[in-house]
């Protein structure tokens, strides 16, 4: 009888959220476990890293690594994932473009820590003492790794053979992925697998959104009453779709709220957040710069709005 | 012995106002500041913003935007468009940590050859306190903070 092939998950900066989307397949997950051999999962299986670091380069079919790279522990992981894995899959917003934790970039990391450790509201740290990579005590010594300067995406690490877009994943997504797998029949290397289209495409207020588009002011979606049947732009809320590749079926706009990028850009677009900026803008309707600014203030965080998945793989990755 | 700093700007001028006034001040002899590259660009409105990020990306130390003056546009609202862009991108190169006087936009119409020498002697200017910006050492810098494969053992 052959051998299952052998699959692996680590996360590096991640929520768990993307290891609960694999749980989240549920009955699906059984046909999964029957055609697979997880080899190294730390949010569910016993395995250890020198379990990992024994097989043989190339051992492991597919591993699957969620979550942005931030630390140097993160780092070396990904590197071993690579050694040991045939195909690494970038599974995930964080590992596909930065993630949430990427907002990261837009502070830096002396700032982080200095508010983390020193003038956080909760904090109590008279001596003001931040993590520190080793330490020694009773002739003991412990490590603890390293803080990177700014979050990166995977492929800003080792080399990435798919990426699996969105916060987290749909189980949908996921299962196919998984399929094209087992079966062999996988795009090009470096495919994103979800549409080369854009999200309004799949979005079912399609049908609403006008030809002519004029914003006159940008509303707060918890702020306002959103309109459940209307194109969530027209009704002036700051909505990704035409900057966000489609594949999740607009859960976000079914659920009545704004799209905010989870699935990162199209195949043909290499700042999603430039390109939603300049989306929105061109949109409104003020055309001298006083009111032009006025109705730009309802985004008060550009940043943090269009770039919230994506600014680790920004063209300008952080801030200087 | 050092070199006093020249800023390189990336000018993206209109075709019909903003660059045809460039090419005035040249036929007129002008002299100005030799520092900005210039990329033709149809209409102000064409510019993407990404275009603006990258020049930034590949060692620009300014982006200097021309277009024509508002109700003159070629194509009607393109430089409306531009306009509109050009408030949320100094936002957000200014979140980024980038100062905002590096992104400058200008309406110099075609007949307006002394505005262009004007304005490219006055973004030189600008710059020089400032420093370069020299993104792409300053990620090449923050890239050495990978350890390479050497590191797994």
């Amino acid at each position: 009888m052959a051998d299952k092939p052998k699959v692996a998950f680590y996360w590096c900066a991640s929520c768990g959220g993307c290891e609960e989307a694999v749980v989240d397949l549920a009955e699906d997950v059984l046909g999964v476990l029957d055609a697979v051999d997880i080899v190294f999962w730390p949010v569910a299986l016993d395995f250890k890293r020198k379990d990992v670091e024994a097989m043989p380069d190339g051992a492991i079919v597919a591993g699957f690594i969620n979550g942005a790279v931030r630390t140097t522990e993160q780092e070396e992981m990904a590197r071993l994932m690579r050694r040991k894995c045939k195909v690494v899959i970038a599974f995930g917003s964080c590992s596909h473009m930065g993630g949430i934790p990427g907002l990261a970039n837009a502070v830096g990391r002396a700032e982080i820590l200095k508010f983390n450790y020193e003038d956080g509201p909760c904090v109590v740290n008279p001596s003001k003492v931040h993590p520190a990579p080793e330490y020694e005590e009773g002739g003991h010594k412990v490590t603890l790794p390293v803080l990177h300067e700014g979050v990166r995406a995977l492929d800003q690490v080792i080399d990435v053979d798919f990426y699996l877009p969105g916060c987290a994943p749909t189980p949908k997504l996921i299962k196919a992925a998984i399929g094209a797998l087992l079966s062999g029949k996988l795009p090009p290397k470096g495919s994103v697998l979800a549409p080369e289209t854009a999200l309004c495409d799949e979005c079912p207020r399609k049908e609403t959104k006008p030809e002519t588009m004029t914003i006159t002011e940008f509303k707060r979606p918890h702020l306002a009453v959103i309109d459940p049947e209307k194109c969530l732009l027209a009704q002036g809320f700051a909505c990704m779709g035409p900057a966000t590749r489609a594949g999740c079926e607009a859960l976000c706009p079914t659920g009545n709220m704004p799209c905010t990028g989870c699935f990162g850009p199209t195949g043909r677009v290499m700042d999603q957040g430039a390109k939603i900026l300049s989306s929105l803008a061109s949109n409104v309707e003020p055309k001298d710069e006083a009111g032009i600014a006025k109705a730009l203030s309802g985004i008060p965080d550009p940043v943090g709005t269009f770039y919230r998945y994506g600014l680790a793989k920004s063209i300008l990755r952080r801030r200087y | 012995m050092s070199e006093p700093f020249e800023p390189r700007i990336v000018a993206f001028f209109c075709n019909w106002c903003t660059y045809t006034a460039a090419d005035l001040a040249g036929v007129s002899r002008l002299k100005y500041a030799p520092n900005a590259r210039i990329v033709r660009v149809m209409c102000s409105g064409r510019i993407d913003p990404q275009f603006v990020l990258e020049a930034y990306a590949s060692g620009a130390d300014g982006v200097l935007i021309g277009g024509c003056h508002p109700n003159d546009c070629h194509y009607i609202e393109g430089n409306y468009k531009c306009l509109r862009r050009y408030d949320l991108l100094k936002r957000v190169i200014g979140t980024m940590g980038i100062d905002e006087r590096r992104l400058r936009l200008e309406w110099i119409s075609a007949s307006e050859g002394d505005r262009v020498q004007k304005v490219m002697n006055e973004m030189a200017a600008e710059l020089v306190p400032l420093g370069p910006l020299d993104l792409p050492g300053k990620q090449a810098a923050w890239d050495r903070e990978l350890h390479g494969a050497e590191a797994v053992r």
